[in-house]
């Protein structure tokens, strides 16, 4: 009570103050807030340069110690291979299987967040859309086993048949291994784990079209579909480009799932329903890490590096495609 | 290429709620109807009815007929992508596809029918397009830019010129000026004037000086107060609204007592 009088007292008062001198208190909360928000930016840039200098000190022996003495030094790296030749056939593996389950997940995700945004009555789409925010909560060990246990027998035979009929394309080479811990299962389950970021993604942008342009198409006589190809898609481009790259981001580095369903092999093998030809960065770290002597363990860290600079590389092509087309994006 | 419409004992729902009531009028081929009133009485409600756009609008759905040249396009075996096809639209604010160049825009309308329409076609149609929407000369050179970088008024003549590309039988306008500056109002009403000779055109303004200027026939529709139902209070040669209209509610609208 006494506090009240005392501010409409004082009001006039501070008023005749002038403008500059009223309120020193909201000053400082301004400019602390701006030093706050400013210091959170650094912070992202300070972890990623950590990141990258913790990377390459730790890298650096492995690097500067000569082929043979590597070779030598740790077991799992056979005589005679330097530790390019090494990382080149897990950056391939991790390459190929995160380029596998995007392939298998964006067009789906496509169609479900189209279904989501334009198809679906409301009260099917809202629930549709929180089934497939819940998958995104699934931890991936989770998925490692299912995929392992329960996925990869049932994919079995449909491998088999790809081998049989469609070997010929090298990608489908026979014979393919049984049971099937092979690349080809390893995408299936990467692609289920991905899809949910690329889905919840994608639906917003797909949501956020103008209706404007909408209306735009259909007045011209388009049909659903045809409306969705005008608007919808052109607009959501950039967007579904990003949902992508966050699933490839993912994908790229997903350790548990590739571990617990690959059987792993060194080599530039396309044939991704055979076993024993692939392995990825992250898995075969994990693989590794805990028998690994210094130097073994300075050598997965200059595997962690090359997946440093893949995804590095992966995010700034995202951005050059997504501003390649800036002007006609919509956003003007 | 113009057809005429009649509306007859029509009801525009939204959902359960009846917002426009009872409407019957005739609309003539080869001329220009405006339909004005306050806001809410229902006027963009009931032209968007006149190519079905309303039901794209969840739980728009209407009662009655609207024939064009005597088919209804509300029957049974009619397909509203169709009817799209057949009667343009302009809206209130200009929206060419923002990913598409000026040409392309042109060719929207086009390229859903015939895919397969060959190049020289193509820049003969958007030249034809663009000059009949008057705004060739500006563009010309920079057919290959994309539409967002036009201003407002350009953009709503390259809608314009989207729509006339389709070479519809009518042409339906959603206060197609009311976004922009009195320059390009100017641009678009020139348009409007020169078009009356080849297609069916109506108007939906607030503008009443734009409709004594531009119009033929118009409408006058009001509202009794919120959450009634819009309805047609008279129609009529224009020159008669705005000299001698015959309900009291319309001279006081136009003289702007109300509205």
């Amino acid at each position: 009570m006494s506090t009240s009088e005392q501010r409409t007292a004082d009001a006039p008062a501070s008023a005749r103050a002038g403008l500059g001198a009223g309120r020193p208190g909201r000053d400082v909360a301004g400019r602390a807030f701006a030093v706050l928000a400013t210091g959170a930016g650094a912070l992202i840039l300070l972890t990623l340069a950590a990141v990258a200098v913790f990377l390459v000190i730790r890298a650096w022996p492995a690097m500067t110690t000569p082929a043979d003495e590597l070779a030598d030094a740790i077991s799992w790296i056979p005589e005679g291979t330097t530790l390019l030749q090494y990382i080149g056939p897990l950056v391939f593996g991790t390459l190929l299987a995160a380029l596998l389950a995007l392939a298998m997940a964006v067009p789906v995700a496509i169609g479900i967040a189209l279904f989501i945004s334009h198809y679906a009555p409301r009260r099917l789409a809202s629930g549709l859309g929180y089934v497939v925010d819940l998958l995104a909560a699934i931890p991936s060990v989770i998925y490692g086993l299912w995929g392992g246990l329960w996925l990869a027998p049932r994919l079995e035979p449909a491998w088999h048949w790809l081998a049989d009929n469609l070997g010929f394309i090298p990608l489908f080479a026979g014979p393919a291994s049984t049971p099937p811990r092979v690349l080809m299962t390893v995408g299936v389950v990467l692609a289920v784990m991905i899809l949910p970021i690329i889905t919840a993604v994608s639906r917003e942008v797909f949501l956020q079209t103008p209706r404007l342009h909408e209306e735009a198409a259909l007045a011209l006589g388009a049909t659903r579909w045809e409306m969705i190809r005008m608007a919808v898609l052109p607009f959501g481009r950039s967007g579904v480009i990003s949902a992508a790259m966050l699933g490839l981001g993912r994908a790229l580095g997903e350790t548990m799932a590739v571990l617990m369903i690959l059987s792993p092999g060194f080599s530039y093998s396309f044939a991704l329903l055979q076993a024993g030809e692939h392995q990825t960065i992250a898995a075969n770290i994990a693989n590794q890490f805990a028998e690994a002597n210094p130097l073994g363990v300075s050598a997965l860290i200059a595997t962690g590096l090359a997946l440093f600079v893949i995804t590095l590389v992966v995010n700034m092509a995202a951005r050059w495609v997504v501003a390649r087309r800036k002007e006609f994006s919509g956003a003007n | 290429m113009a057809q005429r419409i009649d509306i007859k004992d029509l009801n525009v729902y939204y959902g359960s709620f009846l917002a426009v009531a009872d409407v019957s009028m005739a609309i003539e081929p080869r001329s220009v109807t405006a339909f004005i009133g306050p806001s809410g009485c229902g006027k963009s409600t009931l032209l968007r009815t006149l190519n079905r756009m309303h039901e794209v609008v969840p739980g728009g759905r209407v009662e009655g007929t609207v024939a064009m040249d005597g088919v209804d396009l509300y029957g049974p075996d009619v397909d509203a992508v169709a009817v799209r096809r057949q009667i343009g639209m302009v809206f209130q604010r200009p929206n060419p596809f923002p990913t598409m160049s000026i040409a392309e825009n042109v060719l929207a309308g086009v390229r859903l029918n015939n895919r397969r329409i060959s190049k020289q076609d193509a820049a003969d149609l958007v030249e034809r397009s663009l000059q009949g929407a008057n705004l060739w000369n500006e563009v010309k050179d920079r057919l290959n830019r994309p539409g967002s970088s036009l201003s407002g008024g350009q953009q709503q003549r390259l809608c314009i010129a989207r729509a006339i590309a389709v070479k519809p039988q009518i042409l339906l306008m959603d206060e197609p000026a009311s976004a922009l500056d009195p320059i390009s109002t100017l641009a678009i009403e020139d348009l409007i004037a020169e078009l009356r000779s080849d297609y069916t055109i109506v108007i939906v303004t607030h503008n009443m000086q734009q409709a004594a200027r531009v119009s033929d026939r118009t409408a006058f529709f009001n509202i009794a107060g919120t959450g009634k139902p819009g309805r047609l209070i008279e129609m009529d040669d224009t020159r008669t609204i705005f000299s001698t209209p015959s309900v009291q509610a319309t001279e006081d609208y136009i003289s702007g007592r109300f509205g």
